[in-house]
């Protein structure tokens, strides 16, 4: 057992850091540090810094342009990137469509689709859910019926995350409904240009739009779009969650997070003292603090134990139902602490060269919708409840 | 014992009920919400005319009601409609103060109050008071036979419409005294007050208060010179029930969705609520919304009691009510999936409501505090 960093992973996180100071664009950490909204252009900016780096694909093998990281390197590399307040990258090209391509595309696909993920050309969004099939996801509707050297799909998607800026939909697809739901379900590549597609906008309860509705109207989609086997998308579909799983544990958001709360608590005062000296709000904090720092050694002993690559299995869903926990308990307490000043929100105030002072201390105004809107966090990618199901089974074998 | 409301509560409550059931239903209100002023003028003159002002206070002071339990009644309906109408900032606050402490010329404000002709906001907490009510910087200077005031008062619920605040100001000691504290009546349009008017990420108005070398006359100052410490207490003991009794409702409301929507939405081929692991959790919320409830009964039936009860009371309730509202909120959104998360659907901005009540005089931890020092000075 060694806790430490080995030298060479030292100089790792040194270079990291180096980049992190020399290549972070000022006005997007400034961003992120306010929580001011990124626009499409600052997500595209920041993948582009990272391409250039060849540190964008953190999850593939180095032969597709990935980095070929080791789990500890991605820890080093994520954490650095959350303290140094980098935007996260848009994962669906990258930390999901990318793995399942690899693993399971032809390789005219991956020779196809890879590089314009990295590249930027082809943004991807998601299309698992449906309005009637979210946790049962195997249940799902959108039909896709064979004709000829195409598909004619036709359904519903739905929570569809930053679908108004895709290019490309990944979507799980209907292809038999004569057999076990799970037995029936494809892997279609839809460009979202194609006619017969509609996206329209879902309002979160902070007002923001960052997901949508997706219809399909007959909407042609050529063979060769198919991952895979036809009827066997479920299998990729599992693989591609388990990654997305892993990602949203987030440790890093939380340790950044958790900094930012101290930096608050300390200035917040509770009669005439810091907030930070409060034993109550105190108390609230250390206990974060050290389930952080417990789940931040199960995060790497879960990828430990994949090292050399490929997804970790069931255990994947013990660092989502941790990793979100804390997050959101991160969110709570940094809302607390603001006190009545949680309260103002002007939504405008989030988009860049608002100029109007702040109401409160500067940093007030994203915290309580940043609360609402991460309550999000234990339920998509499989909500915390579906993940208890896993562990039960998988795991336990109960 | 009896733990029904009486006639005349029973029907006010049934008043109050049905006008927000087919008066202000959630479209009306994230209509109001939406508009710049923030409230509905005509809403507000069909309350007050519906008597709903007057019912929170006492018949001496020109109401119909004013206890504990009218407070609970009207509070927990507004609760139910998530109301955004000043009820509190207006009646509870400003006019409660007025009516503890108003000489015969003030006093006579409060039947316009109660009408619905005049909007009043109690400019109390500040940037660093957090939930203390004791510690007031803003200060008043005697000159001549008036007053000149400086400070920046901040987060005044209603703050955004008042035509008149009730501001609390130092007149002696240090920072945090309860002693020196003195309240003064200042009209809005007063040279000198600015005000910064928003709403808030719940849906209701505020604003922050900016005196700058406010100078007023002898007579704005209300009750006694740096004795109104005691008054501002019970003012706030009064809002704190009305807020937990308003959580109360909108946790009521947010319960039967969510066990609606645990009946009707299937999944792997059953209702969720077929679920254990979500039966137990509804069954959770069921007991605690009516620990709620007892915790707000409690409260009520001891607002009218000496301060000691009073104030422990008060306390333990918006406590519990921090704490049972969080998890209400938390497990509603959670059990309502992606659905939860939406502007479109009511529940999420019940949720909201009922977390951001735990900002407003005294989170959960300012209240478990003070209960524990209420208790040990017992
Ligand atoms: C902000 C946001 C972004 C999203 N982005 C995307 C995206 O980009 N692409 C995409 O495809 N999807 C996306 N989703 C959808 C997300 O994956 C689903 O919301 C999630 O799978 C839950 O499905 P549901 O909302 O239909 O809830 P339901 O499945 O109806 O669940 C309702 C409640 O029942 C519980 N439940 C269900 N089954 C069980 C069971 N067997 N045992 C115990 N409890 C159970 C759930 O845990 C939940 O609490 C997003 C969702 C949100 C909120």
């Amino acid at each position: 057992m060694d806790l430490n960093y080995s030298e060479e992973e030292y100089a790792f996180e040194a270079k990291v850091k180096q980049f992190l100071g020399d290549k972070l664009p000022k006005r997007l950490s400034d961003k992120v540090k306010g929580n001011i909204r990124l626009t499409k252009a600052d997500m595209e900016e920041w993948h582009s810094i990272l391409n250039a780096e060849g540190w964008l694909a953190t999850h593939w093998p180095a032969i597709y342009g990935g980095t070929g990281w080791t789990p500890v390197q991605m820890h080093i590399f994520e954490e650095a990137c959350s303290a140094a307040n980098a935007p996260r990258t848009v994962p669906f090209g990258l930390g999901m469509l990318g793995p399942v391509l690899i693993k399971y595309g032809t390789e005219e696909q991956k020779e196809h689709y890879l590089p314009r993920i990295l590249d930027g050309t082809d943004w991807w969004c998601q299309g698992y859910s449906e309005p009637g099939s979210g946790s049962d996801l195997a249940s799902l509707k959108t039909r896709a019926v064979r004709e000829g050297d195409h598909y004619v799909v036709n359904g519903q998607k739905t929570w569809t995350t930053l679908g108004q800026y895709a290019d490309w939909i990944f979507c799980l697809v209907r292809t038999d409904t004569e057999c076990k739901p799970q037995e029936g379900i494809s892997f279609l590549l839809i460009d979202m240009n194609t006619p017969g597609i509609e996206v329209r906008p879902i309002i979160t309860l902070d007002g923001e739009h960052e997901v949508n509705e997706v219809f399909f109207d007959n909407v042609k989609v050529p063979v060769a779009n198919l991952v895979g086997e036809e009827n066997k998308g479920w299998t990729y579909a599992k693989y591609l969650l388990t990654y997305e799983r892993t990602n949203i544990a987030g440790v890093g958001a939380s340790l950044n997070g958790l900094e930012h709360l101290k930096v608050i608590a300390r200035e917040q005062q509770k009669d005439g003292k810091p907030l930070i000296e409060d034993p109550y709000f105190a108390r609230r904090m250390a206990e974060v603090e050290i389930d952080l720092d417990a789940m931040k050694t199960t995060n790497l002993r879960v990828l430990a134990a994949v090292q050399g690559g490929g997804a970790p299995g069931a255990e994947s869903s013990m660092l989502k139902i941790k990793g979100t926990v804390i997050r959101q308990e991160l969110n709570d307490l940094t809302r607390r602490a603001l006190g009545p000043y949680a309260m103002p929100y002007v939504h405008e105030a989030l988009d860049e060269g608002y100029n109007e002072p702040p109401i409160g201390p500067e940093y007030a105004n994203p915290v309580s919708s940043d609360y609402f809107n991460n309550r999000k966090l234990s339920i998509f990618g499989g909500s915390n409840e579906i993940q208890r199901n896993i562990i039960s089974k998988m795991i336990l074998g109960l | 014992m009896d733990f029904n409301h009486n006639e005349d509560r029973r029907m006010l409550e049934n008043t109050l009920s049905r006008y927000v059931r087919e008066q202000y239903d959630f479209e009306t209100r994230m209509e109001i919400a939406g508009t710049d002023l923030g409230y509905s003028a005509q809403k507000w003159a069909e309350m007050a005319e519906l008597g709903i002002i007057g019912a929170l206070f006492r018949e001496e002071d020109g109401g119909f009601g004013g206890h504990g339990f009218d407070l609970m009644v009207v509070f927990e309906q507004l609760g139910r409609g998530i109301v955004v109408e000043p009820f509190l900032s207006s009646a509870i606050l400003a006019g409660g103060l007025i009516a503890e402490l108003g000489n015969e010329t003030q006093k006579a404000m409060i039947d316009d109050v109660i009408a619905g002709g005049k909007l009043l906001a109690f400019a109390h907490g500040e940037p660093t008071s957090r939930y203390t009510l004791s510690d007031v910087t803003t200060t008043a200077t005697k000159s001549g036979d008036g007053w000149v005031l400086n400070g920046h008062k901040s987060v005044v619920a209603g703050g955004d419409n008042a035509d008149s605040f009730i501001i609390s100001a130092r007149v002696s000691g240090d920072r945090m005294d309860e002693t020196g504290i003195a309240l003064f009546i200042i009209d809005a349009g007063t040279d000198g007050v600015e005000r910064r008017q928003y709403g808030t990420v719940d849906g209701y108005g505020a604003a922050d208060v900016f005196l700058r070398d406010v100078t007023v006359k002898a007579d704005a100052l209300l009750g006694e010179d740096g004795g109104a410490f005691a008054a501002i207490e019970k003012a706030t003991a009064r809002a704190v029930l009305a807020l937990s009794a308003e959580a109360l409702g909108a946790m009521e409301v947010v319960k039967d969705m969510t066990l609606e929507y645990l009946r009707t939405r299937n999944q792997f081929g059953v209702p969720i609520g077929r679920f254990q692991a979500l039966q137990h959790r509804m069954a959770d919320l069921l007991m605690e919304v009516e620990q709620a409830r007892s915790i707000v009964i409690n409260a009520a039936g001891a607002l009218d009691g000496d301060r000691l009860a009073r104030e422990k009371a008060v306390s333990a309730a918006k406590n519990l009510i921090g704490r049972v509202g969080r998890l209400v909120a938390e497990e509603a959104i959670q059990m309502h999936g992606g659905i939860g998360m939406t502007w479109e659907f009511s529940m999420p901005h019940y949720a909201k409501r009922i977390i951001m009540l735990d900002h407003m005089f005294g989170d959960t931890d300012h209240h478990m505090e003070r209960f524990i020092a209420l208790s040990s000075a017992a």
